[in-house]
């Protein structure tokens, strides 16, 4: 009896036997881990997951634009540095253009000035001149005259004839140039 | 040095299978309630409250256990679900998550101080596991080829000479539908068994002679003892892992295989 009841008992113990109410506990265990875990909390993680690599793709796209549109702003700002400077270049070509126009525009006055300022002068000397001679030419005539007179001794009586002999006397002077000038 | 151990009256013994048998918890309670049962309960009820504390309200910034979570999830997904399972990866994750959680903490409860019994060392829980994924593989294949193809493909891959199926036929239908759940379940449960009847003994060895009989000549191996526990009880931690991450791998591609036929 007791040995049938021993090899009973063994045969139970076997490792390789299940016990009934460790499968139904295994059972309810699996269940209560796979509602949790599984039905639950998986759908949950990969839902963050997934939204990671969402923010982390957005990110490394939005680096991509902002280095794009830094890119592009480079660009134009060195379009826009190099229009300046040609436009610099222009205008001092411009200006140097111009000032050389100007600077030949006030020599070419001032030298009409100048000659304009000779011509003057010369006039006023020609004028002076012919002045003076006329002055000269009844000065010498009464200078002559009286000296004449003087020397002489005796008053030419007659304006008209004493005015030829005048006349007379300065053509011969006017005949001689370096007698004038 | 055996024969030290067995002339004294009360020699030593090492520890054999009776150390997997558990009497119900207190005298008078119902005859299921013991040690393994409670702890496999309480595995679960960890599980998922540790699976909770990580996942409950995740952050796209992990922090703490969130980390660890991740890394356990990345793990399932990046080693078992996407090699065997591509595109469905994340569909079985559930599922595969869940084992894989389960039977690692079931398995380090071997090494726990105090509790001290890998749950998975009583056959009837990798049983459990085994069973549920026999018949959703079973399901699974016959849901997307057909009951005929599915027994088709099994049995008769394309491709081969006429007779070879004479002898591969069997061999196929033996290989899937009765070894393949026995050895997955058994894999488990013996790696478990062994691991925990090793660090029994080696225990024991260390506690009897240097507690129970003190000698000057027994000391030493005393001191193998212990040493040996503690070097084993590392190795059976990975071995703890190595299961889990095995069992979950063999559900994985259990499951691919009846998803698609050319696997």
């Amino acid at each position: 009896m007791i040995s049938a009841a021993n090899t009973l008992a063994a045969e139970a113990n076997s490792p390789l036997m299940p016990h009934v109410y460790e499968l139904v506990v295994g059972s309810f265990a699996f269940l209560v881990v796979f509602l949790v875990v599984g039905k639950i909390l998986t759908p949950r993680i990969q839902k963050t997951l997934a939204e990671r690599t969402e923010v982390i793709e957005g990110g490394i796209k939005k680096a991509e634009d902002a280095q794009a549109e830094a890119q592009r702003t480079l660009e134009q700002y060195r379009a826009q540095l190099a229009e300046a400077r040609q436009e610099a270049a222009r205008l001092r070509e411009e200006a140097r253009e111009q000032g050389a126009q100007i600077k030949a525009e006030l020599r070419d006055e001032a030298q009409a000035e100048a000659r304009r300022i000779i011509e003057t002068a010369h006039a006023q000397i020609e004028a002076d001149r012919q002045q003076a001679l006329t002055q000269l030419r009844g000065e010498i005539g009464r200078l002559s005259t009286e000296l004449a007179s003087r020397i002489v001794g005796e008053s030419l009586e007659d304006e008209a004839r004493q005015r030829r002999v005048v006349d007379r006397f300065l053509e011969e002077l006017e005949a001689r140039p370096e007698a004038v000038r | 040095m055996t024969p030290l151990v067995l002339v004294a009256e009360d020699a030593f013994t090492a520890p054999g299978p009776s150390i997997f048998d558990f009497p119900p918890l207190y005298e008078g309670a119902p005859y299921w309630l013991t040690k393994p049962v409670i702890f496999a309960v309480v595995g679960a009820l960890l599980v998922s409250a540790l699976a909770w504390s990580a996942f409950a309200n995740p952050k796209l910034v992990p922090r703490g256990m969130q980390n660890i979570g991740e890394m356990g999830y990345q793990f399932v997904r990046d080693q078992v679900a996407r090699p065997f399972l591509g595109k469905d990866a994340e569909r079985w994750m559930p599922l595969l998550l869940s084992l894989f959680f389960l039977i690692l903490l079931w398995n380090f409860f071997g090494v726990i101080p105090l509790i001290q019994i890998p749950i998975a060392s009583h056959i009837a829980f990798p049983i459990v596991f085994a069973a549920t994924i026999y018949i959703l593989k079973i399901y699974l294949g016959i849901k997307h080829q057909g009951f005929g193809g599915y027994f088709k493909n099994m049995m008769f891959p394309p491709g081969l000479p006429k007779a070879i199926y004479v002898l591969l036929a069997p061999i196929e239908f033996l290989s899937n539908l009765i070894i393949a759940p026995f050895t997955h379940a058994v894999r488990l449960f013996a790696n478990m068994f062994a691991g925990h009847l090793i660090l029994a003994f080696f225990s024991a060895v260390g506690f009897w002679f240097l507690f129970e009989k003190l000698t000057p000549l027994g000391s030493g191996l005393g001191v193998v003892g212990v040493v040996m526990t503690i070097a084993m009880t590392g190795f059976e931690m990975f071995i703890q892992f190595l299961q889990a991450f095995l069992f979950t791998l063999l559900a994985a591609m259990y499951i691919g295989g009846s998803l698609h036929a050319d696997h």
